[in-house]
């Protein structure tokens, strides 16, 4: 069974979002990494770039699929996690604490209320 | 595994597997009126038939003229090897492999053919193969586009108008620009990329620059100042996409070591016959940063569960069929077999052999140049070289028509390419390769000479009213009709 963090919300596309004050910290969710499997490569966007909700703003490339990464919330990427660049297996080994993918600066905190809470997420990888 | 065809009984069986009646049923959702009700196809011939209908109309071609044009194909002696090889069965019929690690000997030429022109190009990348060297060039501007995240590239006019009009056709597409860049028209330099306007062009802030795209030796056959067009591309933040003739690339500097990121070409020259245009090689490199944007199938080298030696089809990922709209291109295929004979001849000559291929092709277009000097054909420019160049004819395609029917392809008349360029009104792009004969370039030279004259004293409608030929020719391997 994945593992789902009672502290996190959610998106549909399986990113989790960790919200302190304005900024969130994103990355993919242990149900994500693991349907993609061995997780060879990962695009992210520049620090600079503004982004808005659920638009795709990375890539993900698995041994046998390569997903895009959704943004949860709008905003400007603040910081990008430099170890995915040698070591994308982090997503696979630790996708809610190393790896971590992005920093936004969040435009719009209203945006949050769009997300998925853990119960609901949950249910989404049941039903999947 | 049995490849023969399906017996009835086969049928029956799927049918029944599937459970319907008959094949028609799988069409059932086409409306009736788009369905086919038969073929208005000619009774069928035998085959004895039939060789004779193709062999009196293969006959209608010329093949026996004296060819000097080059314009993007080029003649070059090819090895026995390479045909008997590729005759092979499982070569010659074999269709790209669809679980693809069963045909490690597919791949592994496949890897061979990207080692070979990784070296020769001095890039670290190399697809498996593309359509052509307009097809390629179109996919490497693209690859510019994607990494840097930019819509605009410049192209300089020294680039094959074939291969400008292909990347105007992907480029539409996909709202992307193309811009070209200018050639200087007179100085030491002229017929070059006008490095100035080149520099003027990066400087729009506004509309920032993905790529730029040149050509070495340029289409007319000059030289280009290829590392200084690089440093300006880089300048400003764009990738640099060179255009190359692989056999050139035994004794120029090659992509790699002037700072492009990016190279295409057309492999033709490598074992590949020119038979009327193709099917060709399109040539795509890039250095290894770039490998996740680079088009195209590649093959890579691993080792299995035994630690074997094997050969894999690498980024799959990345292509059409999985990636749909998000791929980096629509091409998942390649030009096995064109590759395979690349791989082949450049096996069998190696990289001495193809130095000497350079350099006598070299030799003969001086050689060449000093017959039609004297014969009253001066060079249209005056930058260095290796072995294709323009000369100034006065009335151009006339002189070209009846040189056919002195059996001689007198290259390609610049204006059937450039029809807009004054300065190429009367201009006729000629090439020598390893094959030109020095006998050759002397009948070339006293028949131009003769031609020259005539025209002189019966001025531009006199010549043009000369005996009817077959045809004017066609810019591309001397078919005619």
């Amino acid at each position: 069974m994945a593992i789902v963090p009672q502290d996190l919300r959610y998106t549909k596309e399986h990113e989790w979002i960790r919200v302190e004050r304005d900024l969130a910290t994103v990355g993919i969710t242990d149900y994500a990494a693991g349907q993609l499997g061995d997780i060879v490569f990962v695009e992210l966007p520049e620090v600079g770039r503004k982004v808005e909700q659920f638009a795709a703003v990375g890539v993900i490339e698995s041994v046998k699929a390569v997903s895009d990464l959704f943004a949860p919330v709008g905003g400007e990427v603040v910081e990008t996690n430099a170890e995915l660049a040698s070591r994308p297996e982090l997503l696979n080994s630790e996708p809610f604490g190393a790896g971590w993918m992005i920093r936004i600066r969040i435009s719009d905190s209203g945006q949050l209320s769009k997300l998925l809470g853990p119960a609901t997420y949950e249910e989404l990888t049941r039903e999947a | 595994m049995a490849y023969g065809p399906h017996t009835p009984e086969d049928r029956a069986q799927m049918l029944a597997a599937i459970g319907i009646a008959s094949v028609d049923d799988l069409f059932a959702d086409i409306p009736p009126s788009l369905r086919a009700s038969g073929l208005n196809l000619p009774e069928p011939e035998s085959e004895a038939e039939l060789s004779d209908r193709l062999r009196r109309l293969a006959d209608r071609n010329r093949v026996d003229l004296i060819s000097f044009l080059g314009a993007g194909a080029y003649r070059h002696f090819v090895p026995a090897v390479v045909d008997q090889l590729l005759l092979r069965g499982e070569f010659y019929t074999a269709y790209t492999p669809y679980q693809p690690e069963i045909s490690q000997g597919t791949l592994q030429t496949i890897y061979e053919y990207q080692s070979l022109l990784a070296e020769l190009t001095g890039l670290d990348v190399v697809s498996a193969s593309h359509y052509d060297g307009a097809t390629a060039t179109a996919e490497g501007a693209l690859m510019a586009c994607r990494a840097t995240r930019r819509e605009r590239i410049l192209i300089g006019r020294g680039v094959h108008p074939h291969y400008r009009g292909a990347v105007r056709t992907y480029f539409g597409g996909a709202s992307l620009v193309a811009d070209e860049i200018p050639l200087l028209a007179d100085g030491p330099a002229a017929g070059t990329t006008d490095l100035a306007a080149l520099e003027r062009m990066l400087a729009d802030a506004d509309r920032p620059v993905a790529g730029v795209v040149a050509a070495n030796p340029s289409f007319l056959g000059l030289l280009e100042p290829m590392a200084e067009i690089g440093r300006l591309a880089h300048a400003a933040g764009a990738l640099f996409v060179s255009v190359v003739e692989p056999v050139s690339l035994a004794v120029l500097t090659p992509p790699g070591e002037y700072g492009a990121d990016i190279a295409a070409g057309e492999g033709q020259s490598l074992g590949i016959p020119l038979a009327f245009g193709g099917p060709y090689l399109g040539i795509l490199a890039c250095r290894e940063v770039l490998v996740r944007q680079i088009a195209g199938r590649l093959v890579g080298m691993t080792s299995d569960v035994d630690g074997r030696r094997a050969f894999v089809m690498t980024l799959r990922a990345r292509e059409q069929d999985i990636r749909r709209e998000k791929a980096s291109s629509n091409i998942c295929t390649n030009q096995a077999l064109c590759a395979l004979a690349a791989a082949i001849y450049l096996a069998a000559i190696g990289p001495h052999g193809l130095r000497d291929v350079a350099a006598l092709g070299a030799v003969r277009a001086a050689e060449l140049e000093r017959a039609l000097a004297e014969a009253g054909a001066p060079r249209l420019h005056s930058g260095p070289y290796l072995n294709e160049f323009a000369v100034t004819v006065p009335n151009a395609g006339a002189v070209h028509r009846r040189l056919l029917d002195r059996g001689v392809l007198a290259g390609l008349p610049l204006a059937q390419v450039e029809p807009a360029d004054p300065t190429l009104a009367d201009a006729l792009l000629v090439c020598a390769t390893e094959t030109t004969k020095p006998d050759e370039i002397a009948l070339f030279g006293r028949a131009l000479g003769e031609e020259i004259e005539r025209g002189r004293q019966l001025g531009p409608e006199g010549l043009a009213g000369g005996r009817p030929t077959a045809s004017g020719g066609h810019p591309a391997g001397g078919a005619t009709r």
